[in-house]
């Protein structure tokens, strides 16, 4: 557990699923949790290199700064995807691929 | 001890990680997807980042998380068969994305990192904090003001036109 590279490898791991997820799936809401894993997986990394670049607090920031970022994503995601179920009645991003009714 | 709950939380984060991309109900990859905000947090807490800990737990987990529930209750009708959703080219994207862990994985070990050495410290909190008033005060005030405006923008969107 004192290795660096650990957490980077599951970072990668954890980036690497959430790409998947992003790619395949088709429901709205399960794509946004595919970005949820991304971010996650981009903290793990700022945090990690923080702690082994001689615990240097910036990295900490910048973990901060995108959980605002992905709570904000986050609400505006899911208010336009609750917009398009009401429009149309699907969240399938692949139906609901047109700009207006 | 402390190793063995080490890897716990490790293998724990990246099996409920697949089951988020991979389960068919909708609902089951949002509880998967708390285990892996938690996992994560447990994380945090081996790089001793207790603050950002704390941080993963509240806004994660009691803030988007329960959104992303929200969002699943609000646009599917719980009878129906909806809920369940499949994933589709799963051949395509998941050679794409075992690509990109195996090069992920080659830049990791190849790269000689830059590693400090560095002492426990008996807390972050008061550190974050001076930082974010000074150092990084602008992008502190920059990002309250870009929550305000996202959370006001997803409260128009949401609501019902008169």
């Amino acid at each position: 557990m004192q290795e660096l590279n650990t957490y980077l490898f599951v970072a990668a791991i954890l980036f690497s699923l959430g790409v998947f997820g992003v790619m395949t799936r088709r429901n709205g809401i399960a794509i946004l949790m595919g970005v949820e894993l991304i971010l996650n997986a981009a903290n793990i990394n700022f945090v990690a290199f923080s702690r082994f670049g001689g615990m240097n607090l910036d990295g900490h920031i910048f973990a901060l700064l995108v959980i605002v970022l992905a709570a904000a994503e986050a609400a505006v995601a899911l208010a336009i995807i609750i917009n398009i179920y009401n429009n149309m009645n699907t969240i399938n991003v692949d139906e609901a691929s047109t700009l207006k009714e | 001890m402390t190793e063995f709950s080490f890897w716990f939380v490790i293998v724990l984060t990246v099996l409920s990680a697949a089951v988020v991309v991979l389960s068919n109900q909708l609902i089951y990859s949002a509880i998967a997807l708390l285990v892996t905000l938690f996992g994560v947090a447990g994380i945090y807490v081996f790089l001793w980042a207790d603050f950002i800990a704390g941080v993963q737990l509240l806004v994660y987990i009691g803030g988007i998380l329960v959104l992303i529930i929200f969002g699943i209750m609000l646009t599917n009708r719980i009878s129906s068969v909806r809920l369940s959703q499949t994933n589709v080219q799963q051949g395509v994207g998941g050679a794409i994305a075992i690509w990109l862990m195996i090069l992920i994985s080659l830049v990791i070990s190849k790269t000689p990192w830059y590693q400090a050495d560095a002492f426990e410290p008996a807390g972050t909190v008061a550190e974050v904090g001076t930082l974010l008033l000074t150092k990084y005060l602008l992008p502190f005030e920059a990002i309250s003001v870009l929550l305000l405006g996202a959370l006001i923008g997803a409260a128009l969107l949401s609501r019902k036109e008169n």
